[in-house]
Parts: C-alpha cells; structure tokens; sequence
C-alpha cells in the first residue's frame, strides 16, 4: 500500500477494524522496507531475531526509542537524497535529534498535514497570527520543534504576521492594523502553549486595563508544545480556553500533541478536549514493565506509529512520553480512531549509584 | 580565612572547627582514640534496624575489626595523617561518605566531609550520632570533624581544596573534572574515584552443583539490582565458563527473574532506557538479545568483546553475557576503567595465574559474588590510610 492510497481517505473515517488493516499492511512495508534500507535498523532487527512473518498486527511491529535519533544518524536513503533534516529541541547542552527528509517524505508530511488540519479549520487558506518572533524561524540553531511547526502551520495562511518581536514583545499596533485590515474573516492563530500564555495572554490582560482590546471572537487558535510550563502556574485547559475567551473573545481553541520525529501527523485536539489519530498515525500506549499493549483507561508509555516516513526509520517510535488511551470510534464529537490524553514526560527515577548528578548541576 | 559562606550548611562542627582544624597535629594511623571513637559509633549504628546500610557501616567499624585491619600494616609507628582530607562524596548513595570519613579518621588526618544533597535518613542518623559522641566523651575529637553541605559552589569548593593536604573525590569522571577546577596546593594528592566498569565471572558446573542456589542468586542481586546495577562494582558483562553452560544459564536467570520480579521496581523511564541502550549497541555491533518475556533482565549475548563494548554498558539490570573457554579471554575489558571481578567457583589461584600472565591494566578488585560492594581500606586500587598519611624516616 502506498501513501497516496492511504491520503485519499478521510482523516478520521476508518473504523477500528479498518485502520487496523490499513496500518498493518503499510506499517509492515516500512518495516521490510527500512530494514533492507538503514543498515543501524536491519543489525537492530537481526539483535532482537525480528520476523516480519509472525506480524498479525501492527502493534507487534517493533519500535524505536526516539532518543536513537540523537545518537545515530539513521537514514534509509543515500545522503544526497536528503532535502531536509529536521532537528528536534532538547534542553540546551543536550543532543539533538536528527531526522532526514527526502522529497518524497517532506512532500507527504505536508500532506497529512493539510489533510488533518482542514478538518478543523475548513479547507481554504486564513489570514495567520503566528504567536510568536519573527527570529525563531530566521535563526538557524533555534529552528528546532518551534520553527518547524510555524513553517508547518504556515501553509494554512494566506497572510502571516508575527505577533512578537524579536524581543518577545507583543507588537500591538501590527495586530491593530491586522485585525483591522482583516476584519469578518475567520483568522488561524498559531503558537506555543506557553508562549501563547506568557507573552500573548498576559499582555492583553495587561492591555485591557489600559483600555484597549482585541476581537479574536472570528480566530481559530491552534496550539502545541505540551503544558510543562504552565502546570507551574496551575493552568489546565480549562483555565486556559476560559481566560482567552474572557481576554479576547477567542472560542475556537485547538490543543495538538506532536513531534518533529513524526512530522505532519499531528494529533488535533477536538471540541470534547481529546487528542485524536487520524488514519495516517496511531497511538499505542505501552506497559512500562514488558511493553505490552495497555488497555482503554491504562496510564502508559507512548508509541506513535506513522505511516510517512520513507526516508528514516521512524515510522514506529517509543516515546519518553506517558498518555492514556480515553476510547476509540467513539468520541462524542463524531470522529473515529482513538483518542487519548497525554500526561507529559515519564517520570525521572532515581537511580542509585556511586556516577554523580553533582557535575551536571555545576 | 573565613568559612562562611550563604549556600554552606554545617551539620557537624562550625566555623571554628574549620579554624582550629588549620592548626590540629596530625595522629597516627588507627590511633587508640580514634578507633575507640569508631567503635562507640558502630554501638550506636549497629543498633539501627531499618537500614541494612547504616548497620553494616556500624558493623564495619567495630573495634575488633578494625584492630585486625591495623594488623596488615608493619609502618604504622613511621607514620602519621597529612592534616586536612576534604571528602567530596557522592550524592546518590547515602553511606559511602561514612567510609570515606572514616578511612580519613583513620588515617591520622582531620576531616571535611560534603555530605550527599539528596536527602537521605541514613546521613542524618550518622551524623547525629557523630555530632552526640563528639559534644559527650570525645571532646578531644572536635577539631577533627566537619561534616557539610552545600549546592555545587565553586567558590566553597575552592575554598575547602585550598585548605585540605587530600582531596577525595568520588562520583565519577565528570564530578572529577568539575572538582579539578578548583586549584589545590602544590603538596596536596587526590584521591579520585572515576567512571569504572565491573565483571563476573561464572563457572557453570560450580553453579550448578550449587546447593543453595538461592544464595548465588541473592548474592548477584545484592552486586547488581540493590545498586540499580548502577555502582562502579556492579558487573555489567557476566562471563560464562565450564561444560554446561546453557543449563546453567537457564536456571540462574529463572531464579534471578524471579526474585526481581519480587523485590524489584522498574519505573516505565528506565526500561526506555535500556531499550534505547540495547538498540544503541545493536546499531552499531552483532549482538543478540536472549529472549525474555518483560524489561526485567536484559541480556545481550556477544561473541566478541570489542575494546568499547563497556561504552554501551547501562544500569537497572542490562547486561552483556559471553562464554569463554579460558579466563584470559575475559583480557579486553580489562582496560582502565576494569574495576572489580566478582565470581563465582573460579579459585584463587586462576586468578593469580591470569593475572600473572595477562598483566592487565585495569582491574583493582577480586572478589566473590556477592561482595562487591563490601568497603575495605584498599579500594578502587587505592591503599586509602597510606595515601592520606606519610611516612617519616629516621636514618
């Protein structure tokens, strides 16, 4: 089965049964595929004694742990087909994540993307406010998880400002003009959880008060990067939905879980406040203590799997992340696929032993 | 100079011990004092019960034991401690700085000891029972003990490593060379405990004939698992000899298995960990994983040891497994960073054989399953009371 047959489907229109038969057949054609391919993944497979032959379903599949990306180079096409390497954030200091892109690849990413993404927004592109700097995107050793979910979004709009300057100050009178120029129509915001918070909510909240505030009331505001920063400050969704609507009429607020080891297919959030799989990707939640699959309801680790990568063996990833799968097919909200929560990282254990963790606080 | 410091926490002496510590005599390696002071500690400790940890410190410094350890040294009478030991200890284990305090103590020196910054019971009920013995009957011992705490502070480093006539560190290859940042006089030595790796040995028929084999079990358990696998001493590559290998194998993992299952917790973070470990020595070696049926016991079958294999080692029970004919194939990992050999039914004489012949440049420690981590006063290679004392001639 080839991508293409599988982006003429509906992203969210193939039943349990239907999506399994699907990602089973492509998901197994990668795995052949990247084995004969990716010499570190085919010696990877041999170590385990992989048999594509045993494969009933695609949860049987192996998968890698996205940290593996930062320590190999692992491509399964020659270098000079490359187009594109997508590096991945990490805490500073730390090693990246290094996924390389051919055209065929970075092409389908687009794809799913677009696909997934009007489902919420309608087809047709939007005026776009990206919540963020200009310089994100500009500064090459800052284009990480960031920059490229602003270029990824950015095909969604027609015309595109951003919101902040370099500074990470809200540009208020090129929003005025904005808003201005653009007014009736529906219009994309895209940003940050948190920097949407830190530097878009609380200067409007700060601007009210001198009198002067925005309509959103017509935007659609997307928006991924996890809730780390803001559990600190004590702010869920709800929280976050009720004060933007309150600061700045925004109803239409869309949460998204996402990497960029499995660029394009992201997981929107619906108007029930769940994360959903469309028919290009899934979600597994694994058991810490054998990986095995974990029920409905059951707290675990997370697998994404992915049927875009051809050109690296990513196609099925064990995340660092822990989630839980809330139903499939059933969702109020019409959708079929699962649909789940995520939690955040995995906790850190603490581990004995007598090699430190003094230097790496120096 | 001033010892205070906003970030420095005192939790045995004061400012002033530090002040007085500059101007102490040093004493004799075991000096009748300080082994008395040690034994009335280990009377306090060994009456801890709910840490296996504190009382076998307590049970290392009885004065009986301690005694028999000065037996095994003919220099005592030429010898005297060499003033200050700064003791920076690790900050993941609770008692190890015990043993490095004490080892000091012993040595005829004056100590300041870092003290790990995780918070751990077992450091406080050494302490507070250092702190009762030193404010009760042993006065005199005052200016010889300074236990401290302090957030990774160049400046109180700097401070304590101009001071001191020994600094130990322990931690690792990165403390090391973040400690080493901090100049100390030209007369002092370090002592420093480095990144190391470990290795068992097994003869499979020796295990086999095992009639507790339970205990073999618990021993490597106690070597590996109790440690998170973790320590310097924990093995990491468990060699396999003799005629019925897979037999022995078999059991022993079954029983192994078993026993983690019971007493073990694997958080979801750390089987991540191991199969990202697994699948970086996959990527880049012929390995083969053993089949198991969860992330409990990870065993990597090699049938070459390449120089870097112990590179890819990792902890929480990841362990690479080879069978060998003879022990001097075991040579390779042998390098440097070889700390300890635990085994099980391999003698002594083997031993002294292969170390005669193969002349490796690793490996400090021989020890039989199960004692890895048993604390002596020559550890890691090192004669802890003569490298923090001196020797005087008289011609």
């Amino acid at each position: 089965m080839t991508f293409e047959e599988i982006l003429e489907k509906p992203p969210y229109s193939l039943c349990k049964e239907e999506k399994e038969k699907l990602l089973t057949s492509r998901l197994t054609e990668l795995t052949k595929l990247h084995r004969e391919k990716c010499p570190e993944y085919r010696r990877i497979l041999d170590a385990i004694g992989f048999d594509a032959t045993d494969v009933r379903t695609y949860t049987q599949l192996p998968f890698l742990p996205v940290s593996m990306f930062k320590e190999h180079d692992l491509r399964s096409v020659p270098k000079e087909e490359v187009v594109k390497t997508m590096t991945s954030s990490g805490t500073t200091g730390q090693a990246v994540s290094k996924i390389y892109l051919d055209k065929a690849t970075s092409t389908n990413q687009q794809k799913a993307m677009v696909k997934i993404v009007s489902e919420f927004t309608g087809s047709g592109r939007m005026p776009m406010i990206v919540i963020d700097c200009p310089g994100v995107i500009k500064n090459r050793a800052m284009f990480s998880a960031r920059g490229a979910g602003i270029l990824g979004f950015s095909i969604f709009g027609a015309k595109k400002i951003y919101a902040l300057n370099d500074e990470m100050q809200l540009d208020v009178e090129a929003l005025k003009e904005f808003l201005e120029k653009y007014k009736g129509q529906r219009i994309l915001l895209f940003g940050f959880t948190f920097m949407i918070w830190q530097h878009f909510y609380k200067e409007l909240l700060r601007l009210r008060e001198d009198g002067i505030r925005f309509d959103l009331s017509n935007g659609i505001l997307i928006h991924g990067g996890g809730w780390k920063k803001l559990t600190s400050e004590a702010v869920g969704r709800d929280e976050f939905h009720k004060r933007l609507e309150d600061v700045c009429g925004l109803k239409q607020i869309h949460d998204y879980y996402g990497m960029v080891e499995q660029t394009g297919c992201i997981y929107m959030e619906c108007e029930c406040g769940h994360l959903h799989a469309s028919v290009f990707s899934d979600v597994i939640i694994r058991r810490g203590l054998d990986f095995s699959v974990a029920g409905i309801g059951e707290t675990g680790i997370v697998q994404v799997v992915s049927t875009i990568p051809e050109s690296y063996p990513g196609h099925s990833l064990l995340t660092e992340d822990e989630g839980v799968i809330l139903g499939e097919d059933d969702c109020p909200c019409g959708r079929k696929g699962k649909y789940f929560k995520i939690n955040g990282r995995l906790k850190n254990a603490e581990i004995r032993g007598c090699s430190d963790t003094y230097a790496s606080k120096f | 100079m001033q010892a205070s410091f906003k970030e420095l926490q005192y939790i045995v002496g004061n400012e002033e011990t530090i002040a007085k510590m500059q101007d102490i005599r040093p004493l004799r390696p075991f000096d009748d004092k300080v082994v008395d002071f040690l034994n009335s500690l280990s009377g306090i400790l060994m009456k801890n019960r709910d840490y296996p940890d504190v009382a076998t410190f307590g049970f290392w410094c009885r004065k009986a034991a301690l005694l028999k350890e000065k037996q095994k040294y003919d220099d005592i009478r030429d010898r005297l401690g060499k003033g200050i030991v700064f003791h920076s200890t690790p900050s993941n284990v609770p008692v190890n700085f015990a043993f490095s305090f004490a080892s000091g103590l012993l040595a005829g020196n004056a100590n300041i000891v870092r003290l790990p910054g995780k918070p751990f019971e077992q450091v406080d009920i050494i302490s507070n029972a250092v702190a009762g013995l030193l404010s009760d009957e042993y006065k005199e011992m005052e200016p010889y003990i300074c236990f401290v705490k302090f957030p990774p502070s160049k400046e109180i480093t700097d401070f304590f490593s101009a001071l001191c006539s020994v600094r130990v560190i322990w931690g690792g290859d990165m403390t090391v060379a973040e400690l080493r940042k901090s100049d100390i006089p030209a007369r002092t030595t370090e002592i420093t405990f480095a990144d190391r790796h470990s290795a068992a040995v097994i003869d499979a028929d020796a295990y086999l004939e095992a009639e507790r084999k339970d205990l073999v079990v618990q021993n490597f358990y106690n070597d590996t698992y109790y440690s998170d696998q973790n320590a310097c001493t924990a093995p990491r590559i468990i060699f396999w000899r003799g005629k019925k290998k897979e037999e022995a194998k078999a059991d022993f993992w079954n029983r192994v298995h078993e026993l983690v299952a019971n007493k073990y917790t694997l958080a979801p973070v750390q089987a991540v960990g191991k199969l990202n470990a697994l699948y970086n020595v996959a990527a880049q070696k012929e390995v083969r994983l053993a089949e198991s049926e969860d992330m409990l016991i990870t065993r990597i079958c090699v049938d070459r040891l390449d120089k870097d294999l112990m590179d890819y080692k990792y902890n929480s029970g990841f362990y690479f497994e080879k069978d060998i004919e003879d022990l001097k194939e075991i040579a390779n990992i042998c390098d440097k960073r070889c700390q300890t050999i635990t085994y099980y039914g391999v003698a002594e004489e083997e031993f002294r054989a292969f170390l005669e012949e193969v002349r490796p440049i690793g490996i400090d420690r021989i020890v039989p399953m199960g004692k890895s981590m048993d604390f002596t006063l020559i550890w890691d290679g090192y004669d802890l009371i003569r490298q923090m004392s001196r020797r005087v001639t008289i011609i």
